[in-house]
């Protein structure tokens, strides 16, 4: 969210310097020609994953009859290759970190943007990146060894491995993402927007509530879709915590049982395939499934974040 | 969690020919630049690709050092040019005897470098069919399709027994279970059994936890408990149990969960969790597993664990097999597994 204002900025402060020497003007020739290709390149990639991962997830499609493939029993060792259960972990993980994070994320943004003193900002803002950069399998280890006996012992569930715990990890994960760019919404909003809504008699949770969060609706949008990116693609701390069963969580406590994520799925089981076999495929299929979803995902976003350019007044 | 990467050194030795590559594409730029020709103002530039050269060549040092290192020594011994590399990966459950062999015998033939990877018995298979690997670690038979892989390079299979393995059922110790039959295991990871009090213990839920699906004792497991060793049965995981991606992950859920129910080679059953004794039907007594028990054939879970290479192997891994064969078994009951009969 940072780069295309940094941007922005770079662009006016270029100098018009390259009148001295023709060597200068053609290495400047070289390096934005240079620039322009790493540029591209980036949508070349992008375009080739999808096509390979077309190319290997395909077959899977025209191999296996759909009754099995969206059946409720994923068992791939005996040709059983039911991606509903995946699907449905995948979602209900998903679902519940965002729920979870969302609040946290955006009331966190909240107190950093408008309402902390500008030493505890300081301090709040960097400790928030910090969070970032926690790896996911550290937070794994802390969710298998410290949240799961936590989440059995306090809910009474069979096991502590459940959607649940993995939910409260990826809400963890989501929120520096989430908690950054609703920051960021928040900062774009026009200080007379809040200068008006004081002056017109609001307190200030009055102010904030009505007019300067729903002023940064798109931008929180934005980073709800980017938190949610996240915490569907994330693969090594679902893993560790939500007990892998390839169940079908549709029972009304299927949030406090264990499920099967798609990632999990793909991270568990490629090492172990046969290279061509309808297993392997299936594993790509799940990939495109996956692929298909994030994307759905950022396109929903793209309005919100085009939205946001739009909105005029003064800072 | 999935590749557990146990590399003893070996794996260096190719990083010689990369320092080498690294060397060369940052030292050419600095002789091409033509700093004559250039206006003054340039003159810094060049000095920060010096800097920059130079602070790779260091970053490239080690693995310079590191790489180049074992090949420069061994014309001075009059040996042969390079190490002998044996690299070795597969089964979780074999990665931690593969280790002590690969130890023992790099410390008694100091020419050869052994690399132990884990993944699962399917991963190291996948990697010696590719290439990747010479010897493959698996605690279970080669698959029809995977042996159809190696012939379809023109080269067949080669198997070796190095050891055996008992499968421990495991509770949490809080649990007062102490013998169940083959039968009661199978309903159980069934779904036909529930409840602890159906076989005699507290009145709770049973979770069951299983390794991932690429882990050798996971297809020992349904083949041999679940199913009875019965070729036509049909039956299957229940699909609440737990898939833990590795033994660490059964072992620490075992330990602080009541409830639950898991298996797993006996050289990873730690002393926090209870092992189950078995029986093989009603009739049979309850035998828990044990170097004895195993090798006397009464304790009913058990198999072999085998290495493989891709067709005929090479000098260098048959001597490393031959001596696993032999004085490596006098490792294998160390570490909990159960050493051939000789």
């Amino acid at each position: 969210m940072l780069i295309p204002t940094r941007l922005a900025r770079l662009r006016k402060i270029r100098r018009p310097r390259s009148s001295s020497v023709s060597w200068g003007r053609w290495t400047e020739f070289l390096i934005e020609s240079l620039i322009r290709i790493l540029g591209l390149s980036t949508i070349g990639f992008v375009l080739l994953i999808f096509l390979f991962l077309l190319k290997e997830g395909v077959p899977v499609f025209l191999r296996v009859t759909p009754a099995n493939l969206f059946g409720a029993r994923w068992y791939p060792t005996f040709d059983l290759f039911g991606t509903m259960p995946l699907l449905l972990g995948s979602v209900l993980v998903t679902v519940t970190a965002i729920a979870i994070a969302l609040p946290l994320g955006v009331a966190t943004a909240v107190f950093v943007r408008e309402v902390a003193p500008g030493w505890a900002r300081e301090i709040l803002k960097p400790m928030i990146e910090v969070l970032a950069g926690i790896p996911s399998v550290v937070l794994g280890f802390f969710g298998m060894t410290l949240v799961a006996p936590l989440i059995r012992t306090t809910l009474g569930a069979p096991t502590g491995l459940t959607a649940f715990t993995g939910a409260l990890i990826l809400a963890y994960m989501s929120l520096p993402t989430i908690i950054s760019v609703a920051e960021d919404a928040l900062d774009a909003v026009p200080k007379s927007y809040r200068d008006a809504g004081l002056a017109m008699g609001a307190t200030q949770w009055q102010t904030i509530w009505r007019v300067v969060v729903p002023a940064a609706r798109s931008g929180i949008i934005t980073a709800v879709m980017l938190g949610m990116g996240r915490a569907i693609g994330e693969t090594m701390a679902v893993m560790m915590v939500t007990g892998n069963a390839a169940r079908l969580p549709l029972s009304l406590d299927a949030i406090f049982r264990p499920v099967r994520t798609m990632t999990a799925t793909i991270a568990a089981e490629m090492g172990e395939v046969a290279q061509g076999s309808t297993h392997y495929h299936a594993l790509f299929g799940i990939g495109i499934i996956l692929f298909l979803v994030t994307f759905v995902i950022n396109l929903v976003a793209a309005p919100a974040i085009f939205a946001k350019r739009r909105r005029g007044g003064l800072r | 969690m999935v590749g557990y990467s146990f590399s003893l050194s070996g794996k260096r030795a190719s990083p010689c020919v990369r320092g080498g590559a690294i060397l060369t594409a940052v030292s050419s730029p600095v002789k091409i630049l033509p700093i004559a020709h250039r206006p003054a103002v340039i003159r810094p530039r060049g000095s920060w690709w010096r800097a920059l050269a130079a602070g790779l060549f260091l970053f490239s040092l080690p693995w310079l050092i590191a790489g180049c290192g074992a090949r420069q020594e061994n014309p001075a011994d009059g040996s042969p040019t390079t190490a002998q590399v044996i690299e070795n990966k597969g089964s979780d459950t074999l990665v931690n005897l593969a280790l002590a062999w690969a130890e023992t015998y790099m410390r008694l033939h100091p020419d050869v470098r052994i690399s132990v990877t884990g993944g699962g018995s399917g991963t190291g298979i996948a990697a010696m069919i590719n290439g990747t690997v010479g010897i493959a670690n698996a605690s279970r038979e080669m698959k029809a399709e995977e042996i159809a892989a190696v012939q379809a390079k023109g080269k067949s299979p080669e198997e070796f027994i190095v050891a055996r393995d008992a499968i421990a059922v495991v509770v949490n110790p809080s649990n007062p279970v102490n013998g169940l039959t083959l039968q009661q295991i199978s309903d159980i990871y069934t779904g036909k059994i529930t409840r602890w009090s159906d076989v005699g213990g507290d009145n709770r839920p049973i979770v069951l936890l299983s390794r991932e699906s690429n882990s050798g004792t996971y297809v020992y497991f349904l083949e041999n408990v679940i199913r009875l060793g019965d070729g036509k049965s049909r039956l299957l995981f229940h699909p609440d149990t737990l898939l833990m991606p590795s033994s660490e992950g059964i072992s620490a859920e075992v330990r602080q969960n009541p409830n639950t129910i898991g298996y797993d080679g006996l050289g990873y059953v730690t002393p926090d969790q209870k092992v189950v004794a078995v029986a093989r039907d009603g009739n049979s007594p309850y035998v828990l597993p044990s170097v004895e028990t195993v090798n006397d054939g009464s304790y009913p879970i058990s198999r072999p664990l085998y290495m493989y290479t891709s067709g005929e192997p090479s000098d260098a891994v048959k001597t490393y097999l031959e001596w696993i064969l032999r004085d490596g078994q006098a490792l294998v009951s160390e570490l909990g597994f159960v050493p051939l009969r000789q």
